[in-house]
């Protein structure tokens, strides 16, 4: 079953207008680079993106952003944007921020077809507004819902032709969810191999989750903050 | 007059115990980490995936795909493991973490805590802060006792929750305190710090039993 697609552009054929999309990474760790850059410079506007953050101001999601091709974000930490900020005080772009635990869960279970479970983060807080409450073992919950998206956009360290993945280090964050959470899912990896070559038992991402695959270029791979110590 | 950002993670440093897994918060909570004691082994957790996080990276390891949660590079140490987000909130909502350390703009005699969002001002997000203070454990506070004279230390939290009745303890540039039923009970106080001074910049109810001692650092 060969799911490769030749790059980002033939990638996503079918994303258009309102659709809501999942995209990887926490921070910039990990983000589908090359996807996002396409999608920048196409004339899609009024998505839906699910992510645990939206960028910095001038790289990964906050080139969307820019452009103003997002009406509504799904996230759980935005601090590191200032034109997110502004677009979200101007009521611009409208924001719903999730506990990262529960963000994280929610993808997951809509992936794995639960619709709906209990948890105790967001108790007593603004999260729980309009939420199900119910105690169970003496401790109270809120019913979160199950998240799913028309694309999920991912990326890894690694993948073969049938779409299995493998991450590196603290890279698999949101994309292992996210992955089996699209009803198409495209994933982006730095290095594509024939089935056969990646070691069975060193899976992160069946392939079963994945319906699009592409060896991307040009990987930037932007950090944040670049902390460290004396050499000893 | 009270502990600077350094001293007060080494203080908290010293509620660590042998076996420990650790989340670190962003900020004060991140310094706790140069401060383990050295006959006792802790693992520390960061919610983006990793379990056992080592020093930060010499110039020429630095790795992009190697972050903590506040996205600074990092390292991992022997017996380190990598998960995806799911995985690591299991392990927080699972109550697997022993103890969570973050910082505060607020907490309430309740043990109620706000860390999030200063309404019209600055909304970063709850990012993993709301998963861990609902799950966790134990969870030890690291926060300035006021700012510009306005105390932090409450009878009910002003600005949007974080999470209720959860705070166990919190250290301060001024005090060490744990949130009790009847409110926060005074246990150590910061060297050259008076009783007195920490009554006054404690807006919450104080209990103040015998001799207060010092820190020791």
């Amino acid at each position: 079953m060969n799911k490769v697609v030749k790059n980002a552009e033939e990638a996503i054929k079918g994303i258009t207008d309102n659709m809501t999309v999942m995209f990887g990474g926490f921070g910039l760790c990990g983000i589908p680079e090359n996807v996002i850059r396409v999608l920048a410079k196409t004339q899609i506007k009024g998505l839906v993106c699910i992510s645990n953050n939206c960028g910095v101001d001038d790289f990964g999601l906050g080139f969307l952003l820019n452009n103003k091709q997002i009406r509504k974000m799904v996230a759980s930490y935005v601090g590191e944007n200032a034109e997110f900020e502004r677009q979200m005080l101007s009521g611009e772009l409208e924001v719903e921020l999730n506990p990262q635990g529960t963000l994280a869960e929610r993808i997951r279970a809509g992936g794995a077809g639960i619709p709906a479970f209990y948890v105790p983060a967001g108790y007593g807080t603004e999260v729980a507004i309009g939420k199900e409450e119910r105690e169970f073992n003496g401790k109270m919950h809120i019913l979160e819902h199950a998240l799913t998206a028309d694309f999920a956009v991912v990326k890894a360290w690694k993948g073969d032709t049938n779409g299995n993945l493998i991450y590196k280090y603290t890279a698999s964050n949101f994309n292992n969810m996210m992955a089996m959470a699209g009803k198409i899912t495209i994933a982006e990896v730095e290095e594509l191999v024939p089935a056969g070559q990646l070691d069975p038992n060193f899976i992160h991402t069946p392939g079963i989750f994945v319906q699009r695959i592409f060896q991307g270029v040009n990987y930037e791979k932007r950090i944040e903050q670049v902390t460290t110590s004396n050499p000893k | 007059m009270g502990l600077d950002k350094n001293q007060i993670a080494k203080r908290i440093a010293q509620e660590l115990k042998d076996g420990y897994y650790v989340n670190l918060g962003i900020g004060i909570p991140t310094l706790v980490a140069n401060y383990v004691p050295e006959n006792i082994e802790v693992t520390l957790q960061s919610e983006n995936g990793l379990l056992g996080i080592g020093p930060f990276p010499t110039p020429d390891k630095v790795e992009a795909d190697l972050i903590n949660a506040g996205k600074q590079t990092v390292t991992f140490v022997d017996g380190a493991s990598f998960f995806d987000s799911a995985t690591s909130f299991a392990m927080i909502r699972g109550g697997h973490v022993d103890l969570t350390i973050l910082g505060a703009f607020e907490v309430s005699e309740e043990g109620d805590i706000a860390s999030w969002k200063v309404p019209g001002k600055l909304v970063k997000g709850m990012g993993g802060a709301m998963d861990l203070v609902a799950s966790a454990k134990n969870i030890i506070v690291a926060m300035q006792h006021s700012n510009k004279g306005q105390s932090k230390i409450l009878k009910k939290c002003t600005l949007p929750l974080t999470g209720v009745k959860c705070v166990k303890r919190i250290v301060t540039d001024l005090a060490v305190m744990d949130v009790t039923p009847n409110g926060f009970k005074l246990l150590e106080r910061a060297p050259g710090v008076t009783v007195e001074e920490i009554i006054a910049a404690t807006e919450g109810k104080l209990i103040i039993e015998g001799e207060i001692p010092e820190m020791k650092l």
